[in-house]
């Protein structure tokens, strides 16, 4: 089953037109001796056996539907709407291309218009583009487009420790042909007003990340102190944010930033294993030109009707090729389409609504952690929807037992990224967690269970002996 | 026909969903820490979703009809790939589960990974790159990488055929070389004493898509590779056009040394309006400890005894950093959803299924070719692989470009070709059919074309002010970018 219309009959009236005896002719022009190479691919199938297969494939899985899951670090298990699927799937977005044509294809245009527009509502910056594949490869083309804003005179970016260890990751792979220096990594996560020490007039920017990846809020004050520092010394102040905290928190406007990018996954697209996700970008109007990504503009048609397209395209590759403010081309716009969808379904007070829940059932699980021998917090700051608990087991260890005796997914283990923080657990609670899943997790980890589990099973050194 | 904007047919207190209440005791939110207004839409379920279907209705789609665009394969997009990419258990995977929590994830994608590589040839793969041009940053990441790995550091320049995507030199640019253009010749092929002169120790090597984005195989492929590779330098692939040789010939086995897939093009993935698609990259022995990471890998357990499992070999599947990694290109591991489409096409089509895709790719465009070579210009008459381009500069029709043919051709119900593409060609058509399209598809597009050739010389106002059906006439362009409205927030 290739999809291919053509039958026999179609091939031989095609190769005749073309004046050719068989296909194979065609094909001169590849090496004789290369030709028709086996590929060895396992059997075709049905689309029922095909079927079959992946849900069996599937089911090797433990997935989020069966098991309670307080994993975040960056992607986030948030409730998506049934309105979301039932609009990207409809096939005249999905199936369309990039909308080089626009008048038949407003129906894309428009609707990235709205994302776009929605995205500067959240954010509180002038312009948005129509999306980078993550929030990790925004970041990283928010550090290039600040280097660019200093005509590339600035080689110096000041990271803070705070952001997404895979983001910072990303930043160092796409600038390392660049000779930049990053700085800022090695300091203590939680202490972002002491970045402002190390800013001068080779930086290009200044980075945060708010909510910080161990889910602190960021006092806004430090960081319009922060953004002064940045500004003071002709550095851009650039906030990688989590957009439904966005439903409930100071937009990164309000406390000076210049360019403001994340992961907008959490907005109406499923966890996927990962991807496909969505980086949302956006910034201040005097920045635009530099601003890299595909932009929708409003316009008019020749009888005065208003119409959109897509603008700004010579800072693209496709006109300015080596001169381009990025390679982008393709990028994540269902996956905007679905964002635009969750934001005009939410609106205003849904997406409060959606932060609070995160907020309130993060903040009980804390107290109600807490509570129990041997939990704290690593710090009294305001978190919103993750939290950083110190625990009094390793965390793989802890997860191993949830899994295992309870079936609950536990959170993220912080030492693999930062040493310090042994035995230091990223709790991730979101308005998908129910009182009870919170408080079963409370049960499993309270003492009494689990020297329950090892006066049943043993501990690992008596099975062994 | 105007759709209103989301934001105008909101109304205070409107919501189109709802949610639970708080079923847990409250904390007080930390004072100078909350936003004051939040200006998204308010509207209806209702509202919103008349709002969206009508504005799908405003698009074309290649489940509507033709989309000739060449070098994109807008090929039909099965459904089933749909289906599999909405099974639960893939969609609810968290990427940070255990690994022993996700092994129907790590064993699809260990499979993709050896599919790709059976029909590249190449040793390695990595799924990690979102798009085709994360690829292409990626493969010229890892020549770098290796250049650099042998104290080699003289080789500042990559070398581009002027018929590349913009993509090509783009991605060059951000990966720190300079860009280095290399003619193409009348045949269409890259020029070779051009090549032959710049190959030198400051080369890092040549980016090459083949067949070109005339649709042209280059005549001396294994020449190219073999110049590039004697002054020291590497050959990256642009897989763009890998829809023409699927069976016919393994680009490794042609000399490449890296190069990146579009599932989004050759592998039935749908376009999404500009995405997501995936960029996945294959490197042979020398540049696959460079790949961005992480890959998949499998290793066998240990099993136990036991008489019904005897045949079964068990593998376990985790992630592994490769040995000399350009690092990680984004988060995660790579457009998971996208790459269930791909393994789930493969599977359906198998090896015979894919050399039909090829072997009907190129022979629907060289049918396509013949029926219109005689009435447009044709820059370079050789046989066709997948795709084809024409010129829109017809000799009896001076004042009509490109532009008024592709925005006629919308009247008869067809999206455009590719225009303006490659740079090479002045006026240029490039035009792709796909394997999925039937010959009368084929014939009516060519009729479509045949009469606008007419239409230019007898009626060009006709050209000049099209489209005359479409949901907008045709868009001032150059007011949107020397005037931006690029948000409706007040």
């Amino acid at each position: 089953m290739s999809y291919i219309p053509n039958t026999d009959a179609d091939r031989a009236a095609m190769l005749k037109a073309i004046g050719v005896n068989n296909i194979d002719e065609l094909f001169r022009d590849v090496p004789e001796v290369l030709r028709y190479p086996e590929l060895k691919l396992p059997a075709p199938l049905s689309e029922m056996e095909i079927l079959r297969e992946l849900r069996e494939i599937s089911e090797y899985n433990v997935d989020l539907e069966h098991a309670p899951c307080f994993l975040g670090a960056g992607a986030y298990r948030h409730f998506v709407p049934s309105v979301v699927g039932h609009v990207i799937g409809r096939s005249e977005f999905y199936t369309a291309y990039t909308p080089y044509q626009p008048e038949i294809s407003q129906g894309t245009l428009q609707s990235i218009f709205e994302y776009q527009s929605m995205i500067c509502a959240l954010t509180g910056m002038d312009v948005a583009n129509a999306s980078h594949y993550d929030g990790a490869t925004a970041l990283a083309e928010a550090v290039l487009m600040s280097v660019s804003v200093s005509r590339g005179k600035r080689r110096k970016v000041v990271l803070s420790a705070g952001v997404h260890p895979e983001y910072r990751t990303v930043v160092h792979t796409y600038t390392q042909g660049m000779g930049l220096t990053i700085v800022g990594e090695e300091a203590d996560p939680l202490a972002t007003n002491e970045l402002a020490n190390i800013v001068d007039t080779d930086t290009a920017c200044v980075i945060v990340q708010n909510p910080n990846f161990l889910g602190y809020l960021e006092d806004p004050a430090v960081l319009r102190a922060l953004a002064e520092a940045a500004h003071s010394k002709g550095a851009l102040f650039v906030v990688s944010a989590d957009p439904v905290s966005l439903g409930l928190f100071a937009p990164p406007a309000d406390y000076g930033a210049d360019i403001v990018c994340g992961e907008g996954q959490a907005l109406g697209g499923g966890l996927n294993f990962g991807g496909p996700y969505l980086g949302f970008f956006a910034c201040k109007q005097q920045y635009v030109h530099k601003m890299a990504g595909r932009i929708v503009g409003q316009t008019v048609d020749r009888n005065g009707q208003r119409g959109f397209v897509l603008t700004l395209s010579a800072r693209e590759q496709h006109i300015r090729r080596e001169k381009a403010t990025s390679n982008i081309c393709s990028n994540e716009a269902l996956m905007a389409l679905a964002a635009a969808v969750y934001l005009a379904a939410m609106g205003k007070t849904g997406l409060r609504k959606v932060a609070e829940l995160c907020y309130h059932k993060a903040h009980y699980a804390a107290r109600r952690l807490l509570a129990l021998p041997g939990y704290h917090l690593l710090s009294q700051k305001p978190f919103f929807k993750e939290f950083a608990l110190r625990c009094p087991r390793p965390v793989d260890e802890i997860n191993e037992y949830l899994l295992d005796e309870w079936g609950i997914i536990g959170g993220y283990n912080l030492e693999k990224d930062y040493p310090q923080l042994t035995n230091t657990m990223l709790v991730c609670v979101t308005e998908m967690n129910t009182r009870e899943e919170i408080d079963l997790l409370v049960e499993a980890l309270s003492p009494d269970s689990f020297v329950r589990e090892n006066e049943r099973w043993g501990s690992d050194e008596e099975v062994a002996a | 026909m105007k759709e209103a904007l989301i934001y105008e047919i909101s109304s205070p207190g409107r919501i189109a969903v709802n949610l639970p209440d708080c079923d847990v005791p409250t904390t007080s939110l930390p004072e100078g820490y909350l936003r004051e207004d939040l200006p998204l839409p308010e509207v209806s379920e209702v509202d919103l979703v008349r709002h969206y279907v009508r504005l799908s209705q405003l698009n074309y789609a290649v489940d509507k009809g033709f989309y000739p665009l060449g070098s994109c394969t807008m090929k039909y997009n099965p459904k089933v790939n749909e289906e599999a990419a909405k099974l639960p258990g893939f969609v609810h995977t968290h990427p940070y589960q255990a690994p022993d929590t996700v092994q129907g994830n790590l064993f699809l994608m260990y499979q993709l990974q050896e599919f790709l590589k059976e029909i590249s040839g190449f040793a390695s793969v990595s799924l990690q790159p979102a798009a085709g041009a994360h690829g292409e940053l990626a493969g010229v990441l890892m020549i770098r990488a290796y250049h650099e790995s042998r104290g080699d550091h003289k080789r500042t320049r990559m070398l581009i055929p002027d018929s590349a995507h913009g993509t090509n030199p783009a991605s060059t640019t951000m990966a720190g070389y300079e860009t280095v253009k290399i003619s193409s010749d009348a045949r269409g092929n890259v020029d070779l004493e051009e090549l032959r002169a710049h190959c030198d120790d400051t080369v890092a090597g040549l980016m090459l898509t083949n067949p070109n984005t005339l649709g042209l195989f280059d005549e001396h492929v294994q020449e190219i590779a073999r110049l590039i590779h004697e002054c020291g330098g590497l050959l990256y692939g642009d897989g763009a056009n890998l829809n023409a040789i699927m069976g016919i010939v393994k680009p490794a086995e042609l000399g490449f040394d890296v190069m990146h897939f579009n599932l989004h093009k050759t592998f039935s993935t749908p376009h999404g309006g500009g995405g997501p698609g995936a960029g996945p990259v294959g490197a042979n022995e020398v540049l696959s400890p460079f790949l961005p990471g992480p890959i998949v890998v499998k290793e066998r357990v240990e099993e136990e005894s036991d008489e019904w499992s005897d045949e079964e070999e068990l593998y376990y599947y985790h992630w592994q950093m490769p040995p000399s990694s350009i690092g990680r290109l984004k988060a995660f591991y790579g457009n998971f959803g996208v790459c269930i489409k791909a393994y789930t096409y493969i599977r359906m089509l198998g090896a015979e299924g894919l050399r039909q895709v090829s072997e009907n790719a190129v022979l629907n465009a060289n049918y396509l070719l013949s029926r219109l070579k005689g009435v447009y210009p044709l820059p370079y008459d050789r046989t066709c692989m997948h795709e084809f381009v024409l010129s829109g500069r017809l000799p009896d029709a001076p004042d009509v470009h490109t532009i008024d043919i592709a925005k006629r051709l919308m009247d008869f119900g067809f999206h455009p070709p590719t225009i303006y593409f490659p740079l090479i060609v002045p006026e240029a058509l490039m035009i792709e059919p796909t394997e999925t399209e039937s010959k009368e598809t084929l014939d009516a597009f060519a009729d479509a074309l045949i009469q606008i050739a007419q239409e230019a010389k007898t009626n060009p106002e006709l050209l000049h002010n099209a489209p005359h059906v479409a949901p907008v006439a045709r868009l001032d362009e150059v007011l949107a970018a020397r005037q931006p409205v690029l948000q409706c927030l007040k």
